[in-house]
């Protein structure tokens, strides 16, 4: 399916400003020039087909009383998908990517507190194949914004 | 800034699901847990002023809109400028995330840039300009060779 340039323009406003109100898509309808039921089924549309990852309320983890951290380790090629698993398995590890480099898994972890992020991390770090491991916690956020200006 | 209470939490485990595609998605999820839909709104409004909602809205999938290509950089760069060179960074529409991290044993990077674009070519040549631009010369470009998890988080489990 090709987006036609209405598609680009609703999911341009889309992706910044879904106000907070009744009827939050009569809103983003009216600055398209057209109204809210044409607005709802394209989006499901949209959806339907694959362009929207998600839809709706993106949190600041840190405001909510989450540390987050970046993890990166060294495993034998052969233990990857074992060890992907495991981490996998853990919630509060959201994405997890096999990377190019002496590191080559790197996952995100997300907890309330210190002690459980190191308790996730020893369980991990013992896991066979696991050669080296290094936590990046962050320090501070300077951008947070995926926004892709379709024209 | 106010405590998150009781009902802020099932306002937050409601948001994080799937937002009601509905003309009212609100009244919808206010009657879900219990409360008006004016106080669900006001709420609302009160934890994106405090910035605990950082975005409402949408993500696209990066790969068909167009950009197929994706790039985690790893930046030294010096302690002291780092809110400077962040902030050359950042102008860069290409890039998504800007952290600051502590470093570890054998890893000096301390500033990661998550980068989009179209092509590999084209993050690597973001890569060289973003490096021009702010003098950075040690930096390593982690592509990624396969996502085993991409989720998004779910904050306060039952």
């Amino acid at each position: 399916m090709e987006l036609t340039a209405f598609d680009k323009s609703l999911l341009n406003l889309l992706q910044s400003n879904l106000p907070i109100c009744s009827h939050p898509f009569a809103e983003i309808a009216s600055k398209l020039g057209t109204d809210e039921s044409t607005v709802l089924d394209r989006i499901k549309t949209l959806k339907n087909e694959g362009f929207l990852r998600r839809i709706g309320t993106f949190f600041n983890s840190n405001a909510l009383g989450y540390r987050g951290t970046l993890v990166a380790l060294q495993v034998e090629s052969n233990s990857i998908p074992k060890v992907a698993e495991v981490i996998n398995n853990f919630p509060t590890a959201t994405h997890n990517y096999e990377r190019e480099g002496k590191f080559n898994l790197w996952f995100t972890l997300m907890t309330q507190d210190r002690a459980q992020e190191e308790s996730i991390l020893e369980e991990i770090r013992s896991i066979p194949g696991v050669d080296a491991m290094i936590n990046l916690p962050s320090n501070k956020k300077y951008k947070i914004n995926v926004q892709f200006q379709l024209q | 800034m106010t405590a998150i209470d009781k009902i802020d939490r099932e306002i937050i485990r409601a948001l994080q699901d799937d937002f009601p595609l509905v003309a009212e998605p609100y009244k919808l999820l206010a009657e879900k847990i219990g409360i008006s839909e004016d106080e669900f709104l006001r709420r609302v409004q009160n934890l994106a002023a405090e910035k605990k909602i950082r975005k409402m809205g949408a993500v696209l999938r990066h790969r068909e809109v167009g950009f197929s290509s994706n790039v985690l950089c790893a930046w030294e760069v010096p302690p002291d400028k780092l809110d400077s060179i962040a902030a050359m960074m950042i102008e860069s529409p290409a890039v998504s995330h800007c952290y600051d991290r502590q470093t570890a044993e054998d890893w000096n990077y301390n500033l990661y840039t998550m980068i989009h674009a179209k092509t590999r070519d084209e993050c690597e040549k973001i890569v060289r300009e973003l490096s021009e631009k702010t003098g950075i010369k040690n930096f390593t470009m982690l592509f990624s060779k396969r996502e085993w998890k991409k989720t998004s988080m779910k904050y306060f489990p039952e």
